[in-house]
């Protein structure tokens, strides 16, 4: 039994890491997110060519066989960094098309094609927008979809529950309190579908799941940080990190994070052997990590002080990361009545 | 990352379980009752003679004498949770002071002490708190004045379990009161039977006497009870202070509990309706199950940090907090979702499971504060898991 990262595995998160921290430092943060289109395309192509696209599938896929482990680690260092990213997208479309033989999952790790993501009519259906199939034609709206810039295909949910593939589609961009990121309104009118894809509640998972790694990221930066900077700032004529109501704050946060860091790479494990309960274990590590990262994001800002809450530290970019994530592909009592459901504790 | 077990760990499991099947009917219930219960003495016996139990004590001292492995006593430990049979006897005399022998004692201690404390036939209290020195330990006051071969010990203890019915006690005493606050204790062994001991039981928030304090006046005890040296105590009782918060926020003995709260919430009704298809107690439920996962994992990266001889950092810091912390919690959704009837206690009709929920709601407010309270963890998280400053000295005055 070895219930720890494999030398594979740390060497990809250390090379994703160290590039993320010369790519993407706090100047870069602001210039993507106010909208500096070549600082984002900077990174992402970074990202592209350290060959984490399609990293997590089997090398007849053209990946590398890292599994959702190996696409968490890279999540987690993307939330870390706050970087923008295609990752998620193509880590989440190139799994349930490379377990419905479909033969553009190969073309995902060379770069030939390219996904976004637009999963809200699986968790989140709403008046005024909504995704239907007729005849091999999809219509409809998809909201928060994650498109980064270009792809040539979208995955998208429609409201059976179906997962679709199309190439057409017009894009709304949609402002949230998270600038690291874009988000967009896809409107579709007619468009032909390329594949159908049955496996929504896995595609979901995974995605939850992901989100789950980014807030772990995010919210272990803001935890350094809130240690750092408690461990120079000083009032009273000492370090304020040596008063106990400073020390347990941060105990705190590192007492609530490190077993969730667990859960994730397990949940991630999990999925990737099969487990049983790998459904269930995605879906609570989603909503842990909303509760935990949530504690962590207030909690770390308030060490900060009247810093922490000034644009000056920026550290308000991994707090309303973390805001955003917690929110996305359903709330944390969605995720938690889909562990429910999964487990049989109540029927769907 | 790989969690399935080798097919030589998997016949062990699958011995162990059959050992405990095999052998179940010989188990004791809980009607068995009472520390010497000869039930329980002689399921001890069996479980050590097939190495279930002091696995890696050597034979001479009355264990199995098996090679460490750390993975076969953590399968062991998941048999006995998955089948719910009755687990080896523990206790303070088992789980802290016979490793602290193992590690410091005499040969004559070990000889003495180490077999009839793991067979159940001799039973251990730990003097370590008193009433004035709790967090702060090594602020202890009992002494112990050296008069010939023998110390004559006067002070108080408190939080002594099981002193009523030890035998032998692992004390703290001050044996230099003018030495610096931690080079002057040692740590001693004596019997509880020695004139001017006096126990009076504890009765806590639960109604019982989980604990007691113990008086000692003009005790005449023999300094060969010494364990390592004289004014040394100090260092051996951070040795079994280490054994003791590995007790602690067992993940298993936790995952144990969450799946009695998940039994009983599909059990139980509420006008009508299953507690668990109440949507909001179900989501709570579910906040806790993923703390139990978290925490199972957590505990697997601490197994395997200990199988490679490394440090968990702070994986392994965190756990006598959160998983206190967490067992509180399932006591206390347990009793919110009985509602009304979770409010029953000690006896009646309508009480459900024994009022077990009460008791360890309460017994377990009562171990986030024992065993270095919430506080302390937290101080040490801090200061050894993250690198914080300690706390300045106040000047004195």
């Amino acid at each position: 039994m070895e219930f720890a990262l494999s030398e594979d595995q740390r060497l990809l998160q250390d090379s994703i890491t160290g590039f993320l921290k010369d790519t993407v430092p706090l100047d870069v943060v602001r210039r993507i997110a106010d909208g500096d289109a070549e600082a984002t395309k900077a990174a992402e192509q970074g990202l592209a060519d350290m060959g984490t696209l399609g990293l997590n599938l089997p090398e007849s896929e053209g990946g590398y066989g890292m599994g959702l482990l190996g696409a968490c680690l890279v999540q987690e260092a993307l939330g870390h960094y706050v970087a923008p990213s295609a990752f998620l997208a193509a880590a989440v479309a190139g799994d349930v098309l490379a377990r419905s033989g479909s033969n553009l999952a190969m073309g995902i790790a060379s770069g030939v094609e390219s996904f976004g993501l637009a999963l809200t009519e699986l968790s989140s259906r709403r008046d005024g927008a909504g995704v239907k199939v007729d005849n091999g034609k999809l219509t409809g709206r998809s909201l928060l979809a994650m498109v980064p810039d270009g792809p040539n295909h979208v995955v998208v949910a429609d409201e059976t529950g179906h997962l679709h593939v199309v190439k057409d589609w017009a894009a709304t961009p949609m402002r949230t309190i998270d600038r690291t990121r874009t988000f967009v309104e896809l409107s579709f009118d007619q468009v032909s579908v390329v594949e159908t894809m049955p496996d929504a509640a896995r595609a979901l998972a995974i995605a939850r799941l992901l989100v789950a790694a980014d807030t772990l990221g995010a919210a272990q930066a803001m935890l350094d940080k809130a240690v750092e900077y408690a461990k120079e700032r000083r009032q009273f004529g000492r370090v304020i990190g040596s008063f106990q109501a400073v020390k347990h704050l941060c105990a705190e946060m590192a007492a609530k994070l490190e077993p969730a860091r667990a859960l994730v790479w397990h949940a991630a494990y999990a999925m990737d052997t099969g487990d049983p309960e790998a459904l269930v274990m995605a879906n609570l590590a989603r909503a842990h990590l909303a509760e935990v990262g949530t504690f962590v994001a207030k909690t770390a800002t308030e060490v900060h002080g009247g810093m922490g809450f000034t644009d000056l530290l920026g550290l308000h970019y991994w707090f309303k990361r973390i805001g955003v994530n917690r929110q996305l592909f359903g709330s944390p009592e969605q995720a938690r009545q889909a562990a429910a459901v999964a487990q049989g504790f109540v029927e769907a | 990352m790989k969690l399935d077990l080798s097919p030589e760990y998997e016949a062990f499991r699958q011995d162990v379980n059959r050992i405990l099947t095999e052998n179940a009917h010989l188990a004791p219930t809980p009607d068995d009752k009472g520390f010497k219960n000869p039930k329980r003495l002689a399921w001890q016996k069996l479980l050590i003679e097939h190495g279930l139990t002091a696995r890696t004590i050597p034979k001479e001292y009355g264990g199995s004498g098996a090679e460490p492995d750390l993975l076969k006593s953590r399968i062991i430990a998941e048999e006995f949770a998955r089948t719910g049979i009755a687990r080896p006897l523990s206790g303070q005399g088992i789980a802290m002071l016979v490793p602290t022998l193992l590690e410091l004692g005499t040969p004559e201690q070990k000889e003495k002490y180490i077999r009839p404390t793991l067979h159940g036939e001799m039973i251990w209290c730990q003097g370590y708190s008193e009433p004035g020195s709790g967090s702060d330990l090594a602020s202890l006051r009992t002494s112990a004045v050296e008069d010939g071969d023998d110390f004559v010990i006067n002070g108080q203890k408190i939080w002594t379990s099981t002193a009523k019915q030890a035998d032998m006690i692992f004390c703290l005493v001050r044996t230099d009161p003018d030495a610096k606050k931690h080079e002057g204790i040692s740590y001693v062994l004596f019997s509880m039977d020695t004139p001017g001991i006096e126990v009076r039981p504890l009765v806590d928030m639960t109604e019982n006497a989980n604990f007691n304090e113990v008086f000692f006046t003009d005790v005449r005890v023999p300094q060969s009870g010494i364990v390592f040296e004289k004014n040394k105590g100090w260092q051996v009782a951070n040795a079994t202070l280490t054994h003791e918060r590995g007790m602690l926020g067992d993940p298993n003995a936790t995952k144990a509990r969450f799946l009695e709260l998940v039994e009983m919430m599909k059990t139980e009704t509420l006008n009508g309706e299953r507690l668990i298809d109440n949507p909001l107690l179900r989501d709570r439920l579910m906040k806790l199950q993923a703390e139990v996962y978290a925490m199972q994992a957590n505990g697997l990266r601490v197994t395997t940090a200990a199988l490679n001889k490394q440090s968990a950092g702070l994986a392994g810091l965190i756990v006598k907090l959160q998983g206190c912390e967490l067992n509180h919690q399932i006591a206390g959704l347990a009793i919110d979702a009985l509602g009304e009837l979770g409010i029953l206690y000690g006896e009646g009709d309508h009480l459900r499971a024994d009022g077990s929920w009460q008791w360890r709601y309460m017994y377990d407010l009562g171990l986030i504060i024992g065993g270095g309270t919430a506080q302390i963890q937290k101080n040490i998280i801090s200061e050894r898991g993250l690198g914080m400053p300690r706390e300045p000295k106040p000047a004195k005055v």
